[in-house]
């Protein structure tokens, strides 16, 4: 039991610390349907930003707004890459992710930076409960966002780009916006963890998009993606679940703790795979069952009218 | 309100694919106009509105909206002066948005879209409102994703977020061709009397031939390119089915050719 405990509090702080990366994510895979690889870089951008600045004396709290501010700049240019550059929206993504890479290095200095004994955000509250404000604000504010008229504007360039723009919204801007937003997020996501972990590493960020992607999917498979209120709580909830599972993984013997990420892509992989069979196999059934239905009735009643005919 | 100049387009220049769609076009709507627009396959009447809209530029020629010369601008800058409606169903509205969110998005046509709440108390009014118009029901169903409605529903909800703005052009792109006879009669009558009501200066392409004759005040008729007929409100009074199908084969001298031509 206190094992359980135990492993159902570490995962709801993780899962917390990387709600907000799950947002991002939701913002551009599910609102602008936009695969963005940024993730990946921007991650290490915001954990290398922090981290830089807490060693040079800046309060933690200007630290975070600084890494979020370099992950809305790093999207931003993901942004530009695919709707003013034309390339092809996969792409923008990986080319911004690998310029990120040196970039982050130039950032930290070196591969990796202590922050340790430095002023943090954490130091005086603990992290379960301050990531449970920080997230529930970020989430009520996306939720109001996207209620605005820009927002409407952003979510139907992810739903219906031609209309959006035959009403006249530039979807270039509207998608700049949402890649931007996006990747700060998930920069501000890396500077809590760096504060927890009290370290920036110029890899951290490797496979960050799978991990806000399972959060995703697994959230919107659980607990539903109705309206915009259900979709974001459905992904905080998600980030939780995936450690959850993850930990609970990660106990069994066989598995070592390098095998995380294999475990992520293939909790993603059932996740996408699952609910499109389940779906399938309904239909089909139902589709038997319809025809039956309709076969019996021609049997008993061979000569009778179609329902809704004439009298 | 409308003048096209002078307006050329072709279709992969100096290529063996090149293709004329649109040569030499001039064309005047005044206020209030209302033209249907018929033709042969690629005759280039998809072009025109394409050109209208700012979708396509020209190659040559002026398009003056009101006075203004428009061709510099992009599709989604147009759009404060023009309302369109698409063939096809769901090209009009966001089908994973709710009715209301779809009305709040066209009811900021052409305007700025900052961070005040697109669905307001009193927007909401106004879309019920509004929505009552079309006689469907929907305005009681203003938080339903529009996905879930029907072909002929989405397309009255598109034909509504085209004019409840008082759009100074609307354009009707073959917009009840992809429905099923009921719900285009439907749509016909609707577009109708919402163009009457705002008197809204239209542009409306047709297969139909018979609506192309009964609706509006003036008739165009295109092929390759061109614009080879043009009937005026007296003459189309009077016009019949077959009247038009013989002009059309003695100014081109070929028989019209359209796969989808509806003849009534």
């Amino acid at each position: 039991m206190e094992l359980f405990l135990k492993i159902g509090e570490g995962s709801i702080q993780l899962g917390l610390l990387y709600a907000l990366l799950a947002l991002g994510v939701y913002i551009t895979f599910r609102i602008l349907d936009f695969p963005d690889l940024t993730v990946d870089g921007s991650f290490t951008t915001g954990s290398a930003i922090a981290a830089v600045m807490i060693v040079h004396g800046f309060s933690p709290w200007l630290a975070c707004l600084g890494a979020f501010a370099g992950g809305l700049v790093a999207g931003a240019c993901t942004g530009l890459l695919h709707t003013k550059g034309k390339i092809n929206g996969l792409l923008s993504g990986i080319l911004m992710m690998i310029a990120l890479y040196s970039i982050n290095l130039r950032i930290l200095g070196s591969p990796n930076v202590s922050i340790f004994g430095s002023d943090m955000v954490f130091d005086h509250i603990s992290p379960i409960t301050l990531m449970l404000i920080i997230v529930i604000a970020f989430k009520l504010l996306l939720d109001a966002f996207l209620r605005t008229d820009m927002g409407l504007a952003l979510r139907a360039t992810g739903d219906n780009k031609q209309m959006i723009r035959s009403l006249g919204a530039n979807t270039d801007t509207t998608t700049i916006i949402g890649v931007s937003l996006s990747n700060g997020l998930v920069a501000l996501s890396g500077a809590f963890v760096a504060q927890t972990s009290t370290f920036a590493d110029a890899t951290s960020g490797i496979g960050m998009i799978v991990i806000g992607l399972a959060s995703v999917i697994i959230g919107e498979a659980i607990f539903g993606a109705k309206t915009v209120f259900r979709a974001t709580l459905a992904v905080i909830l998600g980030s939780i679940v995936y450690r959850i599972v993850v930990t609970a993984a990660l106990r069994i013997e066989w598995f070592e703790a390098s095998d995380l990420k294999l475990i992520t892509a293939v909790i993603v992989i059932i996740a996408l795979v699952f609910p499109a069979v389940r779906s399938k196999v309904k239909q089909k059934g139902l589709a038997k069952k319809r025809s039956a239905e309709l076969l019996s009735n021609i049997q008993t009643a061979p000569y009778s009218k179609p329902t809704g005919g004439e009298q | 309100m409308l003048h096209i100049e002078n307006v050329s387009k072709l279709f992969n220049p100096g290529t063996v694919d090149e293709k004329i769609a649109l040569i030499g076009i001039q064309l005047h709507l005044k206020p209030g106009d209302f033209v249907t627009v018929i033709g042969s396959n690629g005759a280039g009447k998809s072009t025109l509105m394409n050109i209208i809209s700012g979708v396509i530029k020209p190659d040559t020629g002026l398009v003056n909206i009101e006075g203004q010369s428009v061709g510099h601008l992009a599709e989604y800058q147009r759009s404060r002066w023009i309302g369109r409606v698409f063939q096809d169903p769901m090209a009009g509205t966001a089908p994973h948005m709710s009715i209301e969110e779809n009305l709040a998005m066209a009811y900021r046509r052409g305007k700025n879209r900052g961070f005040s709440f697109g669905v307001t108390t009193a927007r909401r009014n106004l879309f019920k409102q509004e929505l009552s118009r079309l006689g469907i029901g929907l305005e009681n169903r203003l938080r339903a994703k529009v996905g879930m409605l029907s072909g002929g529903e989405r397309q009255a909800l598109s034909l509504l977020m085209a004019t409840f703005t008082r759009p100074q052009i609307l354009l009707l792109d073959e917009h009840t061709a992809a429905l099923d006879p009921a719900r285009a009669d439907l749509i016909t009558s609707l577009t109708k009397e919402i163009v009457r009501d705002m008197n809204l200066t239209t542009l409306m392409v047709t297969h139909n031939m018979e609506q192309a004759i009964r609706l509006g005040n003036r008739l165009i008729m295109m092929d390759k390119g061109k614009i080879i007929l043009d009937i005026d409100e007296e003459r189309k009074k009077d016009l019949t089915i077959e009247r038009l199908m013989s002009e059309f084969e003695q100014i081109s001298g070929t028989k019209m050719a359209d796969d989808r031509v509806v003849l009534g």
